[in-house]
């Protein structure tokens, strides 16, 4: 099943003074894990903010599931984790969650069930803000995981965490993905690269390669991303 | 499933639900904060017990003249701060864009605000009012309950300036700011310091337009005569302000930012 969750055309994002989204075109399929691979700064934040519909865009448009993204009818089929864990502090983890399973209009079940898919089920009853910052950051994964979305856009949602989790939440990826939804995770860390099934490396605004990362690795002739990703800025340079 | 949830989502039972979500949410995280919660209910009560000592030993006369004036500005003045605050977590903390990518709509997320921090303010100035009325002997002619009821009608006027501040401030630090830009110059020109009518005409003019004005003097009215009608003239205009106000707090929580 490759249909398409998001089509981008022509996207241009300027903030500031800055171009910092450069003429971006591309599709991201459903049923699949894909990766968004750059450095710090290269604009994978502002994309993101843009497939979910948060983002002014200059130019270009952003459809999801066929629909203007951030419009009405996909605001429960989206679900959105950005860099800062964007949870309550002062209340407990299930407490969040309930809040937010209200506003969705989805049943208890979820919460409990997404607290146990970010494995946080013995901090359950903690507040949010004495947890430790990959603790906060599962919490408002198990937030955007509360109502089923059909496209799951993730901002670094695996920094800072030990890799026995790590491994574990990309697994959670995958199985979402195997249930059908589109799964979209930003990345600065190359080696997580390996786990997606398709690829996207940004750099400065631009997306320079877009494959599967076997493909990329075999077109750069090299072992990791990681050189795939340097002998592609070289020979463009 | 998602067919089935969009459908109950529009409905106007789901939006009540999702008000009294924000409200209890509100709510919830309030009653973790002692400090803040105590702060809110026995302050004005100390506040009003001082200002009735100060003039202990002169006339009771200006207790009751003053009195009714401070009631109507504490659940303001709190109550601006307190949401202001909230509300500028909320949007710094990436939950208020959170919601807004969720089916929710401003109006639910503001009512819910208003609806707790109006319950609030509620508890609040009954307490304040049954201490001023009940212990300190300040002599209301007109019904105590409309007391309060203006007091509340002020606190969601202060919660919803307060939200709409809060679009402007980047930070806690610049958003508490703004309480002496905003609410000093109605407590000056409100006529708790020199009569309305007194003021230069163009300050008269003024005070006029502001929202406080017309508080302070339902709460003037209701002390000195029984005649309540004046008093939902007042009741309406501060009711009129408060949902312009959340009206312009609602033009100023936007889905999509630069």
């Amino acid at each position: 099943m490759m249909n398409n969750a998001v089509e981008v055309d022509d996207l241009f994002v300027v903030r500031g003074h800055r171009e910092v989204l450069r003429h971006l075109s591309f599709t991201i399929p459903s049923g699949v894990v894909t990766g968004l691979l750059g450095p710090s700064g290269c604009g994978k934040s502002t994309l993101m903010r843009s497939l979910v519909g948060v983002q002014q865009l200059t130019s270009g448009s952003v459809k999801v599931f066929g629909e203007e993204a951030g419009s009405a009818p996909l605001r429960d089929r989206v679900g959105y984790v950005t860099q800062a864990a964007s949870v309550y502090d002062d209340l407990t983890v299930a407490e969040n969650l309930a809040f937010f399973a209200r506003v969705l209009g989805v049943s208890r079940e979820n919460v409990d069930r997404c607290i146990e898919d970010v494995d946080l089920r013995s901090h359950a009853d903690q507040v949010v803000g004495n947890l430790s910052g990959g603790q906060r950051s599962r919490a408002s994964l198990a937030v955007a995981l509360l109502g089923e979305p059909d496209l799951l856009v993730l901002d670094e949602p695996t920094v800072g965490l030990d890799p026995v989790l790590r491994r574990d939440l990309w697994a959670l990826f995958h199985r979402i993905a195997q249930g059908g939804a589109g799964v979209f995770v930003s990345s600065h860390v190359m080696d997580e690269a390996e786990r997606c099934e398709r690829l996207m490396l940004m750099r400065e605004g631009e997306i320079i390669a877009h494959d599967s990362p076997e493909a990329i690795m075999d077109r750069t002739g090299t072992g990791n991303v990681e050189e795939a990703f340097l002998k592609i800025v070289e020979t463009a340079a | 499933m998602s067919a089935t949830t969009m459908t109950a989502r529009s409905a106007p039972r789901a939006r009540l639900e999702i008000t009294l979500a924000v409200a209890g949410r509100v709510l919830l995280q309030l009653r973790r904060d002692h400090r803040t919660m105590a702060m809110l209910l026995v302050l004005p009560c100390l506040l009003m017990t001082l200002l009735w000592w100060m003039f202990d030993d002169s006339s009771s006369m200006v207790f009751d003249s003053i009195g009714p004036a401070l009631l109507a500005l504490f659940p303001f003045i709190i109550m601006f701060l307190v949401t202001s605050v909230t509300t500028l977590r909320e949007r710094s903390s990436g939950t208020l864009e959170r919601l807004l990518a969720m089916p929710m709509g401003k109006l639910d997320f503001l009512g819910g605000y208003a609806l707790a921090f109006g319950l609030v303010a509620a508890v609040q100035s009954v307490l304040a009012v049954a201490l001023s009325v009940g212990l300190l002997g300040m002599d209301v002619r007109g019904p105590v309950w409309l007391l309060t009821l203006v007091a509340v009608a002020d606190a969601v006027l202060g919660s919803a300036l307060g939200l709409f501040v809060s679009a402007f401030a980047q930070t806690e630090f610049q958003a508490v700011q703004f309480m002496p830009a905003l609410v000093i110059p109605q407590i000056l020109l409100c006529g708790l310091f020199i009569p309305r009518e007194d003021l230069p005409p163009f300050l008269e003019a003024v005070s006029s337009l502001l929202p406080l004005s017309y508080a302070v003097d339902a709460m003037q009215t209701l002390t000195q005569t029984a005649d309540t009608s004046d008093v939902w003239v007042d009741v309406l205009i501060v009711a009129c302000f408060a949902v312009g106000g959340l009206a312009l707090g609602a033009a100023t929580l936007r889905r999509r930012t630069a």
